[in-house]
C-alpha cells in the first residue's frame, strides 16, 4: 500500500514542487441546530493518495464527505477540493469528481451495460487529453468482473455485483478524484475481499486519488495509505496504519517479578525501563511482560464508548492514547 | 474557466435516450404491464358492460360512450397526478435523483428523461384505452381529423397542467407509497364532481362551480369534444364545447404549476444526499416489518 505515497513523492520529486493537494479541509465545522457534529475538522489528501476516513457510526465522517462532495452546506471553515469550494462547484468539477454511492432499488429495471453507458455520456463534452472521457464502457464492465452480467437487469444481480455497478457509476467519467462511503457495507466476507482487491487495482492503474469512510479498522488497514481517525467531530489521528500502531505502543506496562515480588510500570519507553531493571537485577528477574494496547483494541474502546453516548470524552482520551 | 460547449445538448439527448429506456423497460415488469397499462382499459370495458344500451338524457349518446370517454379522462389524470407523484417519491428515496445529481448537467438529463417517459407511456396507455373502446362501443369515435387534433392537443396540454400537480405532490409526501393512496381521495372526488363519468349538469350548482376551478372538469370537456358526437355538447352547462376555454385554463394550471413544481423540485434537489436516501431506506426497512 505504501505504492501509491512513493509515486506521489516520486513525481514530486520528477516536478521539483509538491503537487497541490486534492482535498484541503481547515477548521471545519457543521452544526444542525445545537447538535455540532463536526467542531473544526482539519484534513488533507495528497493527490493519487488513497485516505480512509475511520470512525464510530455517527462521527461524522458521511457529514465530512457529503460537504466534500457539494451535497451539504458547511456551517464555517475552508473546503478546497480540486482546487474549488464545493459549495461553488460547477458542472466541470462535478465531472472530474467520482461518487460510489449505496445503491438500494434504484434502476431496478435498468439493464447493467444501459445504466452505465448512461451516465457514461453526460462526461463526454469533459473528456481532455491524456483523460478521454467516459471510459469505454465494455472495458469498464470488463474490468470490474462484469462482462457476464452486462445484460442482466439491476434487480436480478446479487449485493457484490450491484456494489460493482456502484463502483462503475463512480468510475465512468475517469475521475481525478472518488468518494466512496462505506464501500463495503452489507457484503459477506467473499465480495468484500474481491472488493479490496479491486480497490487496489484502481489506486495503482488510473492515479485516482480515493477518499473513503469506513467504520471497520481492519478494512482501513488494508486499503488506505493513511488512515484518518474521525470522532467526536475532530480528526483524533492521521498517519499510516504502522505509524498509528507505533504510536498507541509508547503507552506500555512493563510487569517483571523480582525474589517472588510482582511489579508493575508504566512507561512510554519500555526498553530503557527493561534495560535499567537488568542493570539493577541482573538474572534475578523472572516473568518480564510488556503489554501495549493495540491499534484495535484502542479503536474498539473508542467505538464502544461512542456508542455509549460517551463519544466526546472518548474522543479526547483516545487522542491522549495515540499521541 | 470557460463553459464547457455543449454540455446541456448533450444532456438533454441522454435525457431522450434514458425516457426512452425508461419506456421499454417499463414492459419488461408483469405489474407494470398490468397495473400501467392493462388494468384501466379493462374496467372500463367493463363498466361499459353494465350500463348496457341507455343513452344520456337530452344528447341520446350512449352512456357507455360516455363511460369510455371518462375512462380517458381519468387515465390523463392518473398519469399525471398519481404515476408522477408515485415516481418523483420513490426516485427521491431510492437514490435514482441523487444519481443525477452526481452526474455534470444530470439533472438535466433526468428532468427530460422523467418528461419524455411520461410522453411515451402516455401515447402508449392512451393507445391501449382508445382501441378496444373504438372497436366495441358504438358512439364512441375520435370526431374525424378536427377530432383527432382536438385529442392530441387537450392530452398534451392535460398532461402540461396535471404533472406538475403530481410532481409537486411527489416531492412532498413524506412516504411515497402511503401517500398517493392518500391523494387518490381528493383526486376521485373532484373526478365524480367534475362531469366525468356523468354530466356536470346533475350537480348542485355551487359545486359545478367548484369543479370549474380545477383541470380535471376542462380537460374532461375537452376528452368529450374529441371522442363523443356533436349532438353530446348539448349536455354540457353552456350546451356548446369550450375548446378555447379548456386550452385557457389549462394553460394557466400548467404555467403556474411550473413554476411551482420547479420551485419544490429544485429544493427537493438541494436536500437529497446519500445520508438522506440512507435514511429513507432505513425507514422503508422498518415499514416492511
Amino acid at each position: 500500500m505504501a505504492d501509491a505515497s512513493a509515486r506521489s513523492v516520486a513525481r514530486e520529486v520528477a516536478h521539483g514542487t509538491p503537487e497541490p493537494a486534492a482535498i484541503t479541509v481547515r477548521g471545519l465545522r457543521m452544526n444542525y441546530g445545537t447538535t455540532e457534529v463536526l467542531r473544526g475538522v482539519d484534513l488533507t489528501a495528497r493527490r493519487g493518495e488513497v485516505v480512509a476516513l475511520l470512525g464510530p457510526n455517527g462521527a461524522g465522517k458521511t457529514t465530512t464527505v457529503e460537504i466534500l462532495e457539494g451535497f451539504r452546506t458547511r456551517s464555517a471553515g475552508e473546503v478546497e477540493v480540486l482546487g474549488m469550494d464545493p459549495a461553488r462547484g460547477d458542472e466541470r468539477w462535478r465531472a472530474r469528481i467520482g461518487v460510489v454511492m449505496q445503491s438500494w432499488r434504484d434502476h431496478a429495471a435498468w439493464k447493467v451495460r444501459d445504466l452505465i453507458d448512461h451516465f457514461g455520456r453526460f462526461h463526454a463534452p469533459y473528456s481532455e487529453p491524456g483523460r478521454p472521457r467516459p471510459h469505454d464502457t465494455d472495458e469498464l464492465l470488463a474490468s470490474l468482473g462484469l462482462a457476464e452480467h452486462a445484460h442482466k437487469r439491476l434487480r436480478t444481480l446479487s449485493g457484490g455485483q450491484r456494489r460493482r455497478v456502484d463502483v462503475a457509476l463512480g468510475l465512468v467519467g475517469r475521475p481525478e478524484l472518488l468518494f466512496l462511503d462505506e464501500p463495503t457495507a452489507g457484503l459477506d466476507p467473499r465480495a468484500r475481499r474481491d472488493f479490496h482487491e479491486l480497490l487496489h487495482r484502481l489506486a495503482d492503474e488510473d492515479d485516482t486519488t480515493i477518499l473513503l469512510t469506513t467504520h471497520d479498522l481492519a478494512e482501513a488497514e488494508k486499503l488506505a495509505d493513511r488512515i484518518l481517525i474521525l470522532a467526536g467531530g475532530r480528526i483524533v489521528a492521521d498517519g499510516s496504519a504502522d505509524r498509528l500502531s507505533s504510536l498507541v505502543g509508547m503507552h506500555s506496562e512493563v510487569t517483571w517479578s523480582v525474589d517472588g515480588a510482582r511489579h508493575v510500570h508504566a512507561t512510554d519507553n519500555p526498553a530503557r525501563h527493561i534495560a535499567e531493571l537488568y542493570r539493577v537485577h541482573g538474572d534475578g528477574i523472572t516473568d518480564l511482560k510488556v503489554l501495549g494496547p493495540s491499534l484495535e483494541e484502542v479503536y474498539l474502546d473508542l467505538v464502544r464508548r461512542s456508542e455509549s453516548g460517551d463519544a466526546e470524552r472518548a474522543a479526547v482520551e483516545f487522542a491522549e492514547e495515540i499521541r | 474557466m470557460n463553459p464547457v460547449p455543449k454540455t446541456v445538448p448533450n444532456a438533454v439527448r441522454a435525457g431522450f435516450s434514458r425516457g426512452w429506456i425508461e419506456f421499454k423497460n417499463s414492459f419488461t415488469s408483469p405489474g407494470e404491464v398490468i397495473g400501467g397499462y392493462l388494468a384501466m382499459p379493462l374496467v372500463f370495458i367493463v363498466l361499459t358492460l353494465f350500463v348496457g344500451d341507455d343513452t344520456v338524457d337530452g344528447s341520446g349518446t350512449p352512456v357507455a360512450a360516455m363511460v369510455m370517454t371518462g375512462g380517458v379522462s381519468v387515465l390523463l389524470l392518473m398519469l399525471g397526478t398519481a404515476t408522477v407523484a408515485q415516481v418523483i417519491g420513490s426516485e427521491r428515496e431510492d437514490g435514482t435523483l441523487l444519481r443525477a445529481r452526481v452526474a455534470p448537467a444530470g439533472m438535466v438529463g433526468y428532468a427530460v428523461g422523467k418528461t419524455w417517459h411520461l410522453v411515451t407511456m402516455s401515447a402508449a396507455a392512451l393507445a391501449l384505452m382508445l382501441a378496444p373502446g373504438l372497436v366495441l362501443i358504438d358512439g364512441f369515435a375520435v370526431q374525424g381529423p378536427t377530432g383527432a387534433f382536438t385529442l392530441v392537443w387537450v392530452t398534451v396540454l392535460s398532461l402540461t397542467a396535471l404533472a406538475p400537480i403530481g410532481a409537486v405532490l411527489g416531492a412532498t409526501l413524506s412516504n411515497p407509497r402511503t401517500g398517493v393512496g392518500l391523494i387518490m381521495i381528493p383526486v376521485i372526488g373532484l373526478t365524480m364532481v367534475s362531469g366525468i363519468m356523468s354530466p356536470i349538469s346533475v350537480m348542485p350548482p355551487w359545486l359545478q362551480t367548484v369543479a370549474q376551478v380545477f383541470p380535471v372538469y376542462w380537460s374532461g370537456m375537452g376528452v368529450r369534444a374529441a371522442l363523443l358526437p356533436e349532438a353530446h355538447a348539448a349536455a354540457e352547462l353552456a350546451g356548446t364545447w369550450q375548446l378555447p376555454q379548456v386550452a385557457g385554463v389549462l394553460a394557466l394550471w400548467a404555467v403556474v404549476g411550473f413554476v411551482a413544481a420547479q420551485w419544490v423540485l429544485r429544493r427537493m434537489t438541494r436536500r437529497t444526499s446519500g445520508s438522506r436516501v440512507q435514511a429513507a431506506r432505513e425507514k422503508a426497512m422498518q415499514r416492511a416489518y
